[in-house]
């Protein structure tokens, strides 16, 4: 049996750490990794409530979550593509101006 | 054994997570996302989630993770340049006082509310349920109490695809 609050204590850690790598990071397309990983801290947070509660409900909102991150993930780098192509840099303390 | 197996991923998982940071390279990072992703799909396995444990291999490791390496092979996205500003102190001692400070946090919480007497994923899921979490439970549920929902989520994906062709396509 492992207790509830080890789950929750690496949930934590993921979303700290996908935090912590949103606030540090300079590259565009690394940000957008700490974001995944922040939504996978979230996610093992549901499982694990799913699985104390003797739910399913959690189970679904990891679905629905899933389903959003797959369709940011889509739009975002599409976005992440056209700022490239106008401005030939990921690096996000570049990107200052919303017009050129 | 439930807590031998957690060990030995929770570890896999924050080596990763640490990883994570610590690249510079964006492919270093996309690869040990998908480490983390990988032992976060045996842990769902040790909760008895095991549609969601498939789920986070297809879509998560596989579909997402791949649309990323293949944007940073793309834009063939170098180590990330160095712009020194504001002190490197702050960084080196910031970082791991947030995450260290934010584990903490949980563990007290979780002590003051009794959370981490509280043992799940061990036989009680897995023999006292076995149909916990699989496919046809969770099918069940996504299709008769949660079918409005489910089906916004088609319309979610439907525009997310036309959305991507619109902004990455070349301009005339």
């Amino acid at each position: 049996m492992v207790p509830l609050s080890y789950y929750l204590i690496l949930s934590g850690f993921l979303f700290a750490c996908g935090v912590t790598g949103f606030l540090i990071k300079r590259n565009i397309i690394t940000i957008f990794l700490s974001i995944e990983l922040m939504l996978n801290g979230v996610n093992l947070s549901f499982v694990a409530f799913a699985a104390q509660l003797k739910s399913l409900d959690g189970h679904i909102f990891v679905f629905f979550v899933m389903v959003v991150a797959a369709a940011e993930a889509a739009v975002g780098l599409a976005i992440i593509i056209a700022v490239f192509r106008t401005r030939e840099t990921l690096n996000v303390d570049r990107v200052n101006l919303l017009k050129l | 054994m439930h807590l031998v197996l957690f060990f030995i991923f929770a570890a896999v998982c924050v080596a990763g997570a640490i990883n994570l940071l610590a690249q510079r390279h964006p492919i270093s990072s996309a690869l040990s996302l998908i480490v983390v992703m990988g032992s976060l799909a045996v842990i769902y396995l040790l909760l008895g989630a095991e549609f969601v444990a498939a789920l986070q291999v297809i879509v998560y490791a596989g579909a997402v993770m791949v649309l990323f390496v293949f944007v940073i092979m793309l834009l063939n996205a170098g180590e990330e340049e160095r712009i020194a500003r504001g002190s490197r102190v702050a960084t080196m001692l910031g970082v791991p006082a947030l995450i260290i400070g934010l584990s903490i946090g949980i563990w007290a919480v979780s002590r003051v509310t009794g959370l981490d007497k509280i043992g799940i994923g061990g036989p009680t899921v897995m023999n006292g349920n076995a149909a916990f979490g699989n496919a046809l439970a969770v099918g069940h549920l996504l299709f008769s109490q949660f079918l409005l929902p489910f089906e916004v989520t088609s319309i979610l994906i439907l525009i997310a695809i036309m959305g991507a062709v619109v902004l990455a396509r070349r301009e005339e």
